[in-house]
């Protein structure tokens, strides 16, 4: 079956579960998380059997693309939504707190239909070739989370991390369409194939004056910076990821950063591949990749509440993964692209940081905290959850033997081998290290918490069913490919 | 087989987690982790390595193996330091009931990683093993340490991420100017690297690796760490696990000779840093155990000293004597300061104090303690008899080596004559150490003391056992090195004069009557 279906089943069964909500007898949403769940497990398969849109179908291949990396990314957007709803079954005792009649899930079944929703554009966002179709995915994408960042309406910070997202989500999509005019008025087309061969065109206008084009893209970059996270784009993270219900945390960081990033890459790649604009734009995206890291990881060092923690290693990673695209490589028989250096972060990063909210959960739950104390002594409360927490900060800190030094190791190694060409890349490389030795003290500080404090009470840290299974999995999976990372190539088509 | 050396304590970790005694399973999977390693060095000798190590791809571009197995007589050599040191951690020191299990998965753990690094045929495993130790070691120092515990934790973990990051850098820049696919060793050290890198790779190696082996200066975090650490972390710590940037040195200098030589004097201005500096720094301390952290920063001295005779050589063939001295110092010195370590926590958890101030006379109320002890600190001077001897005239016999090939003294030479003074401010330190501890009028802490339990004892003798077999036999490790089927059998045709110097000197009836009185 063609490719493009995939998007229309996820589509319409966001549109089967907002029936269900609205006229189904049921009150309970146990029904509706089940279905979106399964709906979403069962999208897996025709992912498996889906192929490219004909070529005679010019209108369409034209706005869409279907390759390994379209593959991957749809792949990584649908586990990233099961597993945050999966987080959202857990949840839902606090997100029940802040509902009209609080204590019931009354009015929450949108909070299980919209991921699906979010789902269906990160998965257009993987396969969009063409400036428009990228717009529009991204919107769809945005707008849906700009409702599920304030869902927990009757809470205040969650209210304020929808009004803040609300605004500097707006402010970026007058950036990226103001940044989309001046390329298409540069280049004259808003196929992503086109400008490529427009901007590697040596007797073109735009080899001669190359600016407004740059113009254009810095646009559109301060636009996807907002999407992945980077500086200078970050500032409404820190804020957003504390107040929204934890499983749209979670889901920002993995599932919308892997959708920025593949955008990202792919208006990118014209950029790096033709001669006239490569040192700009590595210029330019080592610059956001520096400042990124620097930003991402010193800030991080003095935050006492763990979303919020989590909010600057989000930025930090987004800057490692920056580090590996500014040292643009596309691959040879010895070494890995850009592409597969990227696809690799992001899929150990995904099942390291959903863990680690995974863990989250769990400890709210128990404690009604976010903060790093609610750690405390967790590892004479509850010494198996007490150990995962551990090996996934470790992971994050990016420790061998873990998922999170594959991705470090590959970013590092494109970046030193690419600054042979450019030593510009150095400074990126030097910072990325500095970044990492942070890194090591923020994230041992939560270590730190679990064993050296002594915990508030003694009572076990009670862990639901869902959890229990998914952090142990996802556990596994840290130590797994931290020893084997090959299935991940795999999957990528290395 | 070799795989079982890192799959043994793993699953002792799995076993700990599932309930089984914490204690039991660590003696008992150390246990049979040192039969498994006696005997793979036995079949190694025996020259059956074939069908030995095992070698899975786990990514195939770049190529990366999970390579284990016994690379040269190096990794065998190395490997019996980790599974003796971990033999005897495992039987060491006690702590509460409830900490139990963390204790004895932090020594498997450490061990693990020890042992995984120093088998790794693969430069990836090799890096990655050794950072399997950073967090235990964390969480020991923090939980279970002396002192200004948590400070310490903080500093050591610093330090070592700090030395690992560096260390990575050059890695990784090395692998990518060898523009090999392969992170085999195998692979890796056929290739050759462009000279113009070689300089900034060597640099990045030597701080990296300098860090983790206490290089000074960058060896503030050693000293407190040893002290403050639970014993057997700090055993398998000093002994074992800070081996591992000098073996990483050596591994990896024939890749990159031109850049190291062109670091040489540095090494050496490093390296009388740590022998000289560190030296009476280390006479100067008022604690036990801060002593003897100190006297193993200032003993990487010599091992360093070895590795710049072998950069001034350029390459084995030149210096056959430094390599096989770096690795026989390595180990005697791995398994004396855990002897030490050892002893150490039990003279504290005796008297209740390590202050010099307060020890005293201890001798007549622990003959046992005293005799041991007494032994190991003779070794660390560098008696002969026992095995530091034996590395440190090789040592010394490396050193100018150079001289002979050369018009005149070079830096090396002089660094040695230098290096032989070492040699005095150890004796100073140690035997004034030992004085105030076992000797003179009873201390504060010493009016009554027990004397160490058959149990106690156990470790302590293994090690003393091993220290007067290989200062006798030096070439049973030696031997090991000697017929490296692999690489280079023709550069080690000149050490039979070693083994002459070696041989006709070990007097171990006569050193014991030194002991005696």
């Amino acid at each position: 079956m063609p490719a493009y279906w995939l998007e229309a089943t996820v589509v319409i069964l966001g549109l089967i579960l907002l029936l269900m909500e609205a006229f189904g007898k049921s009150t309970s949403r146990e029904l509706l998380r089940r279905v979106a769940i399964g709906g979403l497990a069962f999208t897996l398969v025709p992912l498996y059997f889906a192929v490219a849109p004909s070529p005679d179908n010019a209108e369409l291949s034209r706005f869409y693309i279907y390759d390994n990396w379209a593959v991957f990314f749809k792949l990584l957007a649908i586990v990233a939504t099961i597993l945050v709803l999966l987080m959202a079954y857990d949840y839902r005792r606090v997100l029940n707190q802040f509902t009209e009649e609080p204590g019931t899930d009354h009015g929450t079944g949108e909070f299980y239909a919209l991921p699906v929703f979010a789902c269906a554009g990160m998965m257009w966002m993987a396969s969009a070739r063409d400036l428009v179709s990228i717009f529009v995915s991204l919107e769809l994408v945005t707008i849906t989370f700009y409702i599920l960042v304030g869902y927990m309406r009757r809470q205040v910070g969650s209210l304020e991390a929808g009004v803040k997202y609300l605004i500097l989500g707006a402010l970026s999509t007058g950036f990226l369409v103001y940044g989309m005019a001046w390329i298409y008025g540069v280049t004259h087309t808003t196929n992503l194939a086109e400008i490529s061969i427009a901007i590697a065109d040596p007797d073109s206008g735009i080899a001669a004056n190359p600016s407004p084009l740059f113009f254009g893209l810095s646009l559109m970059l301060l636009s996807l910076a907002f999407k992945i996270g980077a500086v200078p784009m970050h500032l409404w993270i820190p804020d957003v990821y504390q107040g929204a219900p934890t499983p749209i945390t979670a889901f920002l960081s993995v599932g919308s950063k892997a959708a920025g990033f593949i955008v990202a890459l792919r208006i990118l790649e014209p950029f790096f591949a033709s001669e006239i604009t490569r040192t700009q734009t590595t210029l330019i995206v080592l610059i956001m990749a520096g400042l990124t890291l620097l930003l991402g990881n010193l800030a991080a060092i003095a935050q006492t509440n763990f979303k919020r923690l989590l909010a600057y290693s989000s930025i930090a990673h987004a800057g490692f993964i920056l580090l590996a695209i500014a040292a643009w490589h596309p691959g040879d028989a010895g070494s890995l692209s850009t592409h597969q250096v990227v696809s690799l972060y992001l899929a150990t990063y995904l099942v390291i940081t959903l863990g680690a909210f995974f863990v989250l959960v769990v400890v709210r739950n128990s404690e009604s905290s976010d903060e790093i104390s609610a750690f405390d002594g967790l590892g004479q409360r509850n010494p198996s959850l007490a150990a995962c927490a551990t090996i996934l900060l470790s992971a994050l800190a990016g420790l061998p033997l873990t998922a999170g030094f594959i991705g470090k190791f590959f970013a590092f190694q494109l970046a030193i081998s690419s600054a042979s060409a450019n030593k510009a890349l150095w400074l990126g490389v030097g910072i990325g290290f500095i970044g990492v030795a942070a890194s090591f003290y923020y994230y041992l500080k939560v270590v730190r918490a679990i064993y050296w404090r002594e915990p508030a009470n003694e009572e076990e840290v009670p862990v639901p069913q869902i959890s229990r299974i998914v952090i142990l999995s996802l556990t596994a999976l840290t130590i797994l490919f931290g020893f084997w990372p090959n299935p991940i190539l795999w999957v990528i088509g290395g | 087989m070799t795989a079982c050396l890192v799959l043994t304590p793993l699953i002792g970790v799995i076993a700990i987690l599932m309930g089984r005694d914490p204690k039991a399973t660590a003696r008992l999977t150390t246990t049979v982790m040192l039969i498994t390693g006696i005997l793979l060095a036995g079949l190694w000798a025996m020259g059956i390595r074939e069908g030995l190590s095992m070698d899975p791809i786990v990514l195939n571009k770049p190529e990366i193996r999970l390579g284990l197995g016994l690379y040269d007589g190096m990794s065998v050599i190395m490997m019996l330091l980790s599974v003796t040191v971990a033999f005897a951690a495992a039987r060491t020191g006690s702590c509460e009931k409830r900490h139990e299990a963390l204790w004895n998965i932090s020594l498997l753990l450490i061990a693990a990683g020890a042992i995984g690094a120093f088998i790794s045929t693969d430069l990836f495993f090799f890096y990655a093993f050794h950072e399997l130790a950073l967090i235990p070691t964390f969480l020991m120092i923090g939980i279970l340490g002396r002192g200004e515990r948590k400070i310490i934790a903080w500093k050591a973990t610093i330090y070592l991420a700090f030395g690992s990051i560096v260390l990575l850098a050059g890695l990784l820049w090395l692998v990518s100017s060898s523009g090999t696919s392969s992170l085999a060793f195998e692979d890796l050290l056929k290739t050759s690297i462009p000279s113009e890198d070689q300089q900034g790779i060597a640099l990045f190696l030597i701080i990296g690796f300098g860090t983790l082996v206490s290089l000074f200066p960058f060896h503030s975090w050693a000293a407190p760490t040893y002290a403050s650490a639970p014993a057997p972390i700090s055993m398998l710590h000093a002994g074992v696990l800070k081996k591992f940037g000098l073996y990483g040195l050596l591994r990896l200098h024939p890749l990159v000779p031109e850049g190291m030589s062109h670091w040489l004097n540095l090494v050496i201005v490093l390296l009388i840093g740590n022998i000289l500096w560190v030296g009476l720094v280390t006479i100067n301390q008022k604690r036990l155990d801060l002593m003897l952290g100190n006297s193993s920063v200032m003993h990487m001295g010599y091992i360093f000293l070895a590795f710049a005779a072998l950069i001034e050589a350029g390459s084995e063939a030149e210096n056959p004597v430094a390599m096989p001295a770096a690795i026989l110092l390595m180990f005697a010195h791995g398994v004396t300061i855990a002897m030490l370590l050892g002893l150490t926590d039990r003279i504290e958890k005796k008297t209740g104090t390590l202050d010099l101030r307060n020890l005293g006379g201890l001798a007549s109320l622990t003959p046992r303690l005293a005799f041991l002890f007494g032994l190991a600190a003779m070794a660390s001077i560098g008696l002969p008899g026992l095995a530091n001897f034996a590395g440190e005239v090789m040592v010394f016999i490396a050193g100018f080596k150079g001289w002979q090939a050369r018009s005149g003294m070079g830096s090396v030479q002089i660094a040695t004559i230098i290096a032989l003074w070492g040699l005095v401010i150890s004796a100073v330190y140690m035997l004034r150490a030992y004085r105030k501890t076992f000797q003179g009028p009873k201390g504060s802490h010493t009016t009554k003391a027990e004397d160490l339990s058959p149990s106690e004892r156990k470790p302590a003798i293994f090690l003393a056992f091993v220290l007067v077999i290989v200062g006798i036999f030096p070439n049973l490790l030696l031997g090991l090195l000697g017929d490296s089927g692999s690489e280079s059998s023709e550069s080690r045709e000149l050490q039979p004069p070693s083994k002459q110097v070696l041989l006709p000197d070990p007097e171990p009836k006569s050193q014991q009557a030194i002991l005696a009185n």
